[in-house]
């Protein structure tokens, strides 16, 4: 391996987000070690955990509405989790470093309200919140809101960008030496906080926020954009970058390398914005038990029942009861218009799908579920605690990230073994940190403050 | 023997005068932050308080200009405090009851099941700050029946083992267990089902103004009226009644009259129309004895917190408790329990059953 004086960044640090998302198949429900996925005491215990691995954030997802298949509430992955913004105020009291990050949609939300919520996780963390902004068009979602489907495809990103710059102007309402004292005019200083009117194609807004600025400045901005157009609104607007782009060196060095540049096309520093990928860590004491053990928790996630699941959507047909340690269907796919309903997955030509799964399952000589796992995305790394770390620690020196949002497979103790073997052998190589140096979650992220309009704290 | 008195106290800001801050012990630069939240919250479950409330809307309240959301700060103290109802005041005018919902749900898991909900209507000014059409008049009674119904509705959209975990079919959920709740009303539609699972409580404990919704969809009515007989009479009476009880006593620091005049000089306490007592706490401790005869609860507003909570923590509290007028909530109880109301059945299934 190349030494870390030979990579462009031999002092980088890495940065550990973990992931909560809670509805998908990649969190395993059938095991003795799978806990509940909404009882306050799994968070609890998770975020206890990821705080003694001195990790940055505490980062939860969240989705408008049920994920649906075949018109009925997909049932085969963990779904029903709480309201992000709620469980990580609950969890401010219990935590005094940790970064604590809410998925919330720009689409279903307004700012007054939302742009509000965030700055009370912000001044009750004392500088810890996180935002992962979050867009949908689909009216699917709008039917659980007043407004039901009203946004085009094309204005997504109009309205996420107008919503920041709305919550920005609240974050900004309130001058710094804001406070009063008991004997003067007031609570707070005669002018101290401005009201903020803002006309858009978007908003039409005229408020007077209630909040100050929390020791953070503002709330730091998360975003997943992978799309050209998400790149670029991340470019402009967020401060850490959540892609897929973590699992394979080279693509996770492209994926860095095109949005620094686009980073710098949109004024900023080139690392004004930090890039942690999503990815699953999974251990062992060789390479070999890690392997084995990844194998053990792949047939876990895909089940039989979500092989054909997977598999059906593919084929367009409903495959249940069919074998799924069996061949592949022999049918071809039907070619369907996407029905809009799935939630999250996006409509590829199934034609082409279905003859490359036919290729690899033919020449590896694969059982359907064998194939769905084989042709899966990849999900990150596998290996023993010093091979990742050496890993992890190229990884980062060379740019390709500036960390992980890592998703455990178990909850809620799904990051011990990252915590207890992983963190300590990156801390040996100098990749990461042996105490928290900060008491803000931009401090920990080294984020420079908020460019604001009001004079510098 | 009547039921014990349960006694809740609201606990927005420094207190209900709205120049309570002048005479709290912190300064406004601490007024909104965590360590003051925590000792507030936990002053009120030590003094034996069956429930919090606080108040909240999206426009600064009168007098102080800072305040975090009500949710945001009841969820903040839910794991600190162990047996304290927490029941935020949230809006229905121009919130989004599928979001009002997951937040409730929430906070009733992060509290073990000890949340409620004190329904608000929203005033018109806030629909600038949204940039929405005002609703005013009748439209807000609307608003606010129909907020709590989409509310019931998702809480119950999930049964309570929809989470099935069943392996040998490999699903986690039974979609039968789900319930689309298909809410029409006239100006919207909720499709649902929740995407929070059915909270502990099954139902949050719900508070409203007596006659802003329908009383069956109420679980504790807040009777405001300016003297005893005027609560006596006041609500329904489908539910559980709470007076509504201002409140200033005499203190080391002074007495009661001189406090508020003290704080009137700087702005006069606005009369609210509910019933006002100032003067010692054997006097309160009396008036709270009476209204035990004619309403279940009493929720306090206390001129200034810093002030009126220790004394009502030594002297008012411990004399009802003794007196056996109100007791303290038990320990591990939800707030429903507290109250003695039975943990409800789900409507969906209980709309499944054969006839």
């Amino acid at each position: 391996m190349t030494s870390a004086d030979d990579l462009p960044r031999p002092d980088a640090q890495l940065h550990f987000g973990v992931f909560f998302q809670g509805v998908n198949h990649w969190t395993i429900w059938s095991e003795p070690e799978s806990g509940s996925q909404v009882d306050f005491a799994s968070f609890r215990r998770m975020v206890a955990t990821a705080e003694r691995g001195l990790f940055d954030a505490f980062f939860l997802g969240e989705g408008l509405r049920l994920r649906e298949s075949g018109g009925k509430v997909h049932e085969l992955d963990v779904a029903g989790r709480p309201d992000a913004v709620t469980q990580l105020a609950a969890l401010a009291g219990l935590t005094s470093r940790i970064g604590l990050v809410a998925t919330q949609n720009t689409t279903y939300n307004e700012p007054a309200d939302l742009a509000r919520r965030l700055a009370g996780l912000d001044v009750l963390s004392e500088g810890r919140a996180g935002w992962n902004v979050v867009t949908t068009d689909n009216a699917w979602t709008g039917e659980n809101f007043r407004r039901g489907g009203y946004l085009d495809h094309a204005d997504r990103y109009v309205r996420a960008e107008q919503f920041l710059q709305v919550a920005r102007a609240m974050w900004d309402s309130w001058a710094d030496d804001w406070a009063g004292s008991a004997d003067g005019p007031a609570w707070a200083r005669p002018g101290a906080v401005a009201p903020v009117r803002v006309t858009s194609s978007q908003f039409d807004v005229d408020i007077t926020p209630t909040l100050p600025r929390s020791p953070q400045g503002h709330p730091v901005i998360f975003q997943a954009g992978d799309s050209s157009d998400g790149r670029d609104f991340a470019a402009r607007n967020a401060e850490v970058i959540f892609s897929a782009h973590g699992s394979d060196f080279d693509d996770a060095l492209a994926f860095a390398t095109d949005v620094r540049h686009r980073v710098v096309a949109a004024g900023r520093p080139a690392d004004d914005l930090k890039i942690l990928p999503g990815t699953e860590i999974i251990i062992g004491d060789t390479e070999t038990e890690a392997e084995e053990k990844a194998r053990w928790i792949r047939l876990r996630q895909v089940t039989p029942a979500t092989a054909l699941a997977i598999a059906g959507q593919v084929w367009g047909l409903d495959l249940t009861g069919r074998d799924a340690d069996g061949p592949l269907p022999a049918e071809d796919p039907v070619v369907v218009e996407p029905t809009g309903t799935m939630g999250s997955r996006r409509w590829t030509d199934p034609r082409q799908i279905v003859q490359r799964w036919r290729d690899v399952a033919e020449a590896e000589k694969l059982t359907l579920r064998e194939t769905v796992i084989r042709l899966g995305p990849q999900r990150g790394h596998v290996g023993t605690p010093s091979g990742l770390a050496d890993r992890f620690a190229h990884f980062v020196r060379a740019g390709a990230v500036d960390g992980f949002n890592v998703s455990p497979y178990f909850t809620p103790d799904g990051l011990d073994d990252i915590v207890d073997r992983l963190v300590p052998e990156l801390q040996d190589r100098g990749v990461y940190r042996t105490a928290y140096t900060g008491t803000t979650l931009r401090e920990h992220l080294g984020l420079r403050d908020p460019i604001t309009r009001r004079a510098p704290r | 023997m009547p039921p014990p008195l349960h006694l809740a106290i609201e606990l927005d800001g420094d207190g209900a005068h709205p120049a309570a801050w002048r005479r709290s012990r912190h300064a406004p630069a601490d007024a909104l932050g965590p360590a003051r939240l925590r000792q507030v919250a936990r002053h009120a479950e030590n003094a034996g308080f069956t429930l919090a409330t606080f108040d909240d809307a999206l426009l600064p309240p009168a007098g102080v200009a800072g305040r975090v959301g009500a949710v945001e700060r009841a969820a903040y103290v839910a794991p600190l405090t162990s047996v304290i109802g927490l029941v935020p005041v949230v809006g229905t005018t121009y919130t989004e009851p599928f979001h009002v919902a997951s937040q409730l749900a929430s906070l009733d898991f992060a509290s073990l099941g000890r949340a409620g909900w004190v329904v608000a209507t929203t005033g018109a000014a806030a629909a600038a700050a949204l940039g929405r059409p005002v609703v005013e008049g009748d439209a807000l009674a609307r608003e606010a029946r129909d907020a709590v119904r989409v509310n019931r509705d998702l809480w119950d959209s999930w049964e309570d083992d929809a989470a099935i975990r069943d392996v040998l079919t490999g699903r986690y959920l039974d979609h039968t267990k789900l319930h689309y709740v298909d809410f029409v009303g006239e100006t919207y539609t909720v499709k649902g089902p929740a995407i929070v699972p059915r909270p502990p409580q099954g139902q949050l404990v719900v508070f409203a103004p007596a006659g802003l919704v329908p009383a069956d969809q109420v679980d504790v009515e807040l009777v405001a009226g300016p003297d005893v007989a005027a609560v006596a009479s006041g609500g329904s009476g489908a539910g559980l009644r709470f007076a509504e009880v201002e409140v200033a006593l005499d203190t080391a620091a002074g007495d009661a009259l001189d406090r508020v005049g003290d704080l009137d000089a700087h702005t006069p306490w606005p009369h609210t129309g509910r019933l006002r007592y100032a003067g010692p706490a054997a006097g309160l401790v009396a008036l709270l004895t009476e209204l035990a005869r004619v309403v279940d609860g009493v929720r306090l507003h206390p001129l200034v917190l810093d002030e009126e909570l220790p004394e009502l923590s030594a002297r008012v509290l411990p004399a009802l408790f003794e007196a056996r007028v109100a007791g303290r909530p038990p320990v591990g109880s939800t707030l429903r329990s507290t109250f003695g109301l039975t943990r409800p059945e789900n409507r969906f299934t209980a709309e499944e059953q054969p006839a």
